[in-house]
């Protein structure tokens, strides 16, 4: 058995959602549940359809394998199998695996005795997913702005709806997602940073304590958010990113059509100023 | 619910602020001012300071403001010194690298002198904080882990407005300063060379930095979940493993299988974040140096489609 040395005592019955005792195990290091289950049934259908939509193509290249969403044309109605059929069953199954997942991590919190944040945190995640694949595609009204599901393909989707509003750049949430990104690499770094060299000292000393990472910052920049703080920044930081990320692309094609550049010109255009020779915009 | 969840501090203690511990540290460079905000303590720590000035910091803080002080000026002249105009058009105004003829040459005074003397001076800034990320390291006889990560960062900065540049034989390769230029810059390097999405450096350094978000997200939320046995500690923690890491550690081996110990998640987001700059770096150093076109370059290397 994959058991750690402690674990035992800690692989206890209870804290499931459904299902009762009927799930209530684990198989090797995995706990299985209800959601387990489903997140398997889900996972592994999705993983046929997509072996059986390539196999229709002919395509066994995995670079170049590629899950299509309907044409425009389908609207919001179901298309035949292999003409975006696959992508709308497959974006299902994802889902399924998702959001079971999700509420596999619950119950495991429940048995553990720990708080819901990593499966809030996972909950952004696919929210932003569903954003890209059915809540614009509903807004914009048809199933065929989705993205195709492919290693390269969905970076060619990327990049085509980026130029269908000019620079994607300026996109203000664009802007403010990438800000949190960057951010939350930054701060990543140097957390991980501090604790290793807390923990890993110079040669010959004792490991370092909280009050020498508290110190170091405080000469540093002049402040120590502190070992819990440091948390909460991550995980807000990180959340964030998703969440932006999410409406930069929703507001794309829905309430602005045109290249992002544009949108900035309510600033300088504002009455007050839109005269005054001048500058770039003068 | 709330105290449960730990999303922000209910109880905040009053009293003496932390000076810091001394080790070898020149305590006359310390500033003895501290102060309190109840606010920022909800969140973190509410103490402010101390700060450590030194010559290094002095004179980083100096060059940095020196390049901040050239950017400014160039902006308020390019606004012919009209602040509504320089307001306005604050997100437009740029102070742009020299044009192409100049070459690695020093620019002349009407084209790019200004940006090549901040250059200069931000750079100037950059290695002497680097330094002083080593130097107070040192005094309080830690690792010098944020030394060697912020040298990652250094080698993209020094790839963009540096080594790049000169491998390209031209100044005017780098990145120039203003909000929306260096937005036009970035697409135009991707445009030019062929959609940089097929540059597989740029593909690394894109996982690593979604995966370094990823990470902090499962990181952080984890901390947060045992933060009520103790696990925001993570130096007691590494030192003499308790209940809160044997429940972090099990919560991610029954989910996925796989779990980290309280120390070796920190390497991983160490070398996450480390990557995300090091593999960037490599691949702009590449582009139109060794590549001149990243999607024929995927063509030939049997990953982009051929009939597109």
């Amino acid at each position: 058995m994959a058991m750690l040395s402690f674990e035992r005592k800690y692989r206890v019955p209870g804290g499931t959602l459904v299902g009762g005792d009927l799930f209530d195990f684990w198989v090797g290091p995995y706990y299985v549940g209800f959601f387990g289950v489903t997140t398997a049934f889900f996972a592994s259908l999705g993983t046929i359809l997509i072996f059986y939509s390539t196999a229709m193509d002919g395509v066994w290249n995995p670079w170049l394998i590629s899950i299509e969403p309907p044409d425009l044309e389908v609207g919001l109605g179901l298309a035949p199998l292999n003409e975006g059929g696959f992508w709308q069953l497959i974006t299902i199954c994802a889902h399924g695996a998702f959001i079971s997942w999700a509420l596999r991590e619950v119950e495991i919190c429940r048995k553990l005795g720990m708080g819901y944040h990593v499966p809030i945190a996972f909950a952004v995640a696919i929210f932003a997913y569903t954003t890209l694949v059915v809540i614009r595609p509903v807004l914009m009204g048809a199933w065929g702005h989705g993205f195709p599901y492919g290693i390269w393909t969905h970076l060619d989707w990327v990049n085509n709806v980026g130029y269908a509003y000019g620079n994607f750049h300026y996109n203000p949430a664009h802007m403010v997602a990438i800000t949190f990104f960057f951010t939350t690499t930054l701060a990543l770094a140097l957390h991980g940073s501090l604790i290793l060299s807390a923990a890993n000292p110079e040669k010959g000393e004792e490991m370092r304590t909280p009050e020498h990472e508290d110190t170091f910052f405080r000469d540093f920049i002049g402040y120590s958010i502190g070992p819990l703080g440091i948390h909460r920044l991550g995980l807000l930081l990180a959340l964030n990113a998703g969440f932006w990320s999410a409406v930069c692309i929703v507001i794309s094609g829905t309430v602005w059509f045109d290249a992002w550049l544009d949108w900035w010109y309510w600033f300088p255009d504002m009455p007050f100023w839109v005269d005054i020779e001048g500058g770039v915009n003068g | 619910m709330a105290e449960y969840f730990n999303i922000f501090t209910q109880t905040q203690i009053d009293g003496p602020a932390e000076m810091g511990m001394v080790e070898d540290v020149d305590l006359k460079e310390r500033t003895n001012g501290t102060s309190f905000s109840r606010l920022v303590g909800w969140f973190g720590n509410a103490q402010l300071g101390p700060f450590y000035l030194g010559g290094l910091g002095v004179a980083s803080i100096g060059c940095g403001a020196i390049w901040f002080f050239i950017v400014g000026i160039s902006y308020l002249d390019q606004a012919g010194y009209n602040l509504a105009v320089f307001a306005r058009d604050l997100f437009w105004l740029s102070l742009d690298p020299p044009s192409a003829e100049v070459g690695l040459g020093i620019p002349p005074w009407d084209d790019g002198l200004a940006w090549f003397v901040a250059s200069f001076f931000l750079l100037c800034a950059v290695m002497l904080w680097w330094a002083r990320s080593y130097y107070l390291a040192k005094q309080l006889k830690m690792g010098k882990h944020v030394f060697w990560a912020f040298g990652a960062a250094i080698w993209l900065f020094m790839v963009l407005g540096f080594f790049r540049p000169i491998a390209m034989g031209s100044w005017s390769e780098a990145v120039p300063y203003g909000i929306f230029t260096h937005l036009d810059w970035t697409m135009t390097l991707s445009v030019v060379y062929g959609n940089l999405f097929y540059n597989p450096f740029h593909a690394l350094s894109i996982v690593f930095l979604y995966g370094s978000t990823l990470l902090f997200a499962m990181h952080g939320a984890t901390i947060l979940a045992v933060s009520r046995f103790g696990g925001d500690r993570e130096l007691d923690q590494i030192a003499d493993r308790g209940t809160a890491t044997e429940r972090a550690a099990l919560f991610w081996r029954w989910t996925m299988g796989f779990n980290a110990t309280m120390e070796g998640i920190h390497r991983w987001a160490w070398w996450f974040a480390v990557l995300t700059t090091i593999t960037g770096g490599i691949g702009i150093l590449l582009t139109g140096t060794v590549v001149d076109n990243w999607f024929v370059w995927a063509q030939e290397h049997g990953y982009a489609p051929l009939d597109n």
